[in-house]
């Protein structure tokens, strides 16, 4: 790679940050509030976690929102009935997310195309409706209540992430670095190369000698630990967890922002996330159709920029 | 004790004979080409000795180890590559990162999160090495998708390289090209077998290729062993020049 190339991206990184991190100063001024930029942060990790297995894998689960859910209730659930410790709902939570994903993956990799998408979804809807169903521990269709995140004790600093809004805002952007920060580290090891191999050509990659479904397997089950830590972060933004939050309209809803920031990006779903959210949020106190308005934004993205936002923007900067 | 030892190998698909106990041995640092007319069963006669077909009847050895019933993945390990006549490429990464991922798994890597400095810059090496090898260093940056054909082969035969195989099985390696890019590839496979003793299986319908290149030739014909030897005698062998009159009546 060219030196300008790699400048390039270091300045285009150093940005990304440096616009997160200021986040709760700037967004007040046009509109914005803190709690919408952790909803950004926390559901655009969930979509970076999901293209971890769609952009870098080629693998589509149409079912993702099942893990993140997972994580969601194992955190809610840890706070209201094991211990008032947001670090330790934050671990029980994406382990009840990645071990199920581990242990269904094992079923599901196997498949391929439409046949995966289907049985990812047909996983996740088994989640859905047990949770929908066992009131006596979910809540069911109420959603589980009466949990609250924790402040966080630091020996002998304690952060109140509980009442201020921009602590944790600063929480969930830690948590977001250390997870992004893990899944680029991974994609640049040769265990990464091996996923590229495999999205790029599965017969090739066989050849090599690389055996495909137990890589599948450890792409997907990375994917859902790391999108069941962003659930286990949902549940403590909202101090509520909800069956939709495991429902199929989700993980559809993620595989939207990934597309439509461009899913063979690595930061294109979180720009997904940022238009989707945003847009969500303030359409929908204008029209209870906002839906319609994602839909056919969606639409014209795909058609126009089959790259996505954001591998549009980068062809651009690559022709000029 | 020969490199590849195939001993009356036959394969039946239903009641269709493809490959009639045919045996053929190939020494250490040989180029050894298969021809015969089409539908000769050189395809499947390829696909025995890379493991994608299993014979029907018959033994093949590699380096005095039976692979018979050894599947195709597990004998790249053992030091067999192949490329394909169709080419099998990762197309929307570059030509660098193709090769390198060939090299990383090559290495036992595969399942690393992370590599050492040292073993990332024998992997650079390597690829550099590679690529260096196979003309390919200006385009290392280029994906491999946008590239021309031959150089596409070109990059496939790069990553056959990668792993590190003691025998590179090529399938047709100028089919479908130009005189120019046939010109080529046939130069960069008189380099790596002169120059860097690489032991090399090819098959090819184009024989001009085949007698400027190979050093003993197999010809097969209706699924049978035809005729073996150097090219000079089966240029004159006439058994091999009906044959391949026969096709070109």
């Amino acid at each position: 790679m060219r030196r300008s190339e790699i400048l390039r991206g270091r300045l285009i990184l150093l940005a990304i940050w440096a616009v997160l991190i200021g986040a709760p100063y700037w967004m007040p001024a046009i509109g914005g509030y803190t709690a919408l930029g952790t909803r950004v942060l926390v559901l655009g990790l969930a979509a970076m976690s999901l293209n971890f297995l769609l952009g870098f894998t080629g693998v589509l689960s149409f079912g993702h929102a099942a893990y993140f859910g997972l994580g969601a209730y194992g955190a809610g659930l840890t706070l209201k009935l094991l211990a008032a410790s947001t670090p330790l709902a934050l671990l029980l939570g994406t382990l009840l997310g990645g071990i199920a994903g581990a242990l269904l993956g094992a079923l599901i990799v196997r498949r391929r195309g439409v046949y995966f998408a289907m049985v990812t979804i047909a996983f996740g809807q088994v989640f859905y409706f047990i949770a929908f169903r066992w009131n006596a521990l979910t809540g069911g269709d109420d959603g589980l209540r009466g949990f609250a995140r924790q402040p966080l004790h630091l020996g002998p600093v304690t952060i109140d992430i509980l009442n201020n809004a921009e602590a944790f805002y600063y929480f969930v952007l830690a948590c977001f670095a250390v997870v992004t920060a893990v899944m680029a580290f991974l994609l640049r090891s040769p265990f990464g190369h091996t996923l590229l191999a495999i999205r790029e050509n599965e017969r090739r990659a066989r050849f090599l000698g690389i055996p495909v479904e137990r890589h599948i397997w450890l792409a997907f089950t990375l994917s859902c630990f790391f999108i069941s830590l962003a659930g286990a972060l949902y549940a403590m933004l909202n101090n509520f967890a909800d069956p939709r939050g495991l429902h199929y309209a989700l993980s559809g809803d993620l595989v939207i922002m990934a597309v439509m920031g461009g899913m063979r990006s690595f930061w294109g779903p979180l720009l997904g996330a940022v238009v989707f959210v945003v847009l969500q949020d303030y359409l929908s106190s204008i029209t209870t159709n906002w839906q319609s308005f994602i839909g056919l934004l969606f639409v014209l993205v795909v058609m126009f920029f089959p790259r996505g936002l954001l591998g549009f923007l980068q062809r651009r900067k690559a022709a000029a | 004790m020969s490199l590849l030892d195939i001993r009356r190998v036959s394969k039946n698909f239903g009641s269709l004979v493809a490959v009639r106990d045919v045996s053929m041995t190939v020494e250490s640092g040989e180029l050894r080409a298969v021809i015969g007319p089409n539908g000769a069963g050189k395809t499947t006669f390829f696909n025995l000795i890379s493991g994608l077909f299993r014979p029907s009847a018959g033994s093949i050895a590699f380096d005095g180890e039976d692979v018979t019933g050894v599947p195709a993945h597990r004998r790249v390990a053992r030091g067999m590559a192949r490329t394909f006549q169709i080419t099998e490429i990762f197309p929307e990464i570059s030509v660098l990162e193709n090769v390198r991922i060939s090299a990383e798994v090559a290495a036992g890597y595969r399942l690393r999160p992370w590599l050492g400095r040292r073993a990332a810059a024998e992997i650079r090496q390597r690829v550099e090495k590679i690529l260096g090898l196979t003309g390919l260093v200006a385009k290392a940056d280029r994906l491999v998708g946008e590239l021309s054909h031959g150089d596409q082969r070109a990059a496939e035969i790069a990553m056959a390289l990668a792993l590190r195989p003691r025998l590179l099985l090529l399938d047709e390696p100028t089919a479908g090209m130009g005189d120019q890019e046939t010109y080529e590839i046939a130069a960069l496979i008189r380099r790596l077998h002169r120059d860097n003793k690489y032991t090399i299986v090819l098959i090819e319908h184009d024989m001009r290729v085949v007698f400027n290149l190979a050093d003993r030739i197999t010809v097969l014909d209706q699924g049978r062993l035809l005729a073996e030897g150097p090219p000079a005698a089966i240029a004159q062998n006439p058994a091999v020049q009906a044959a391949y009159l026969g096709e070109a009546a």
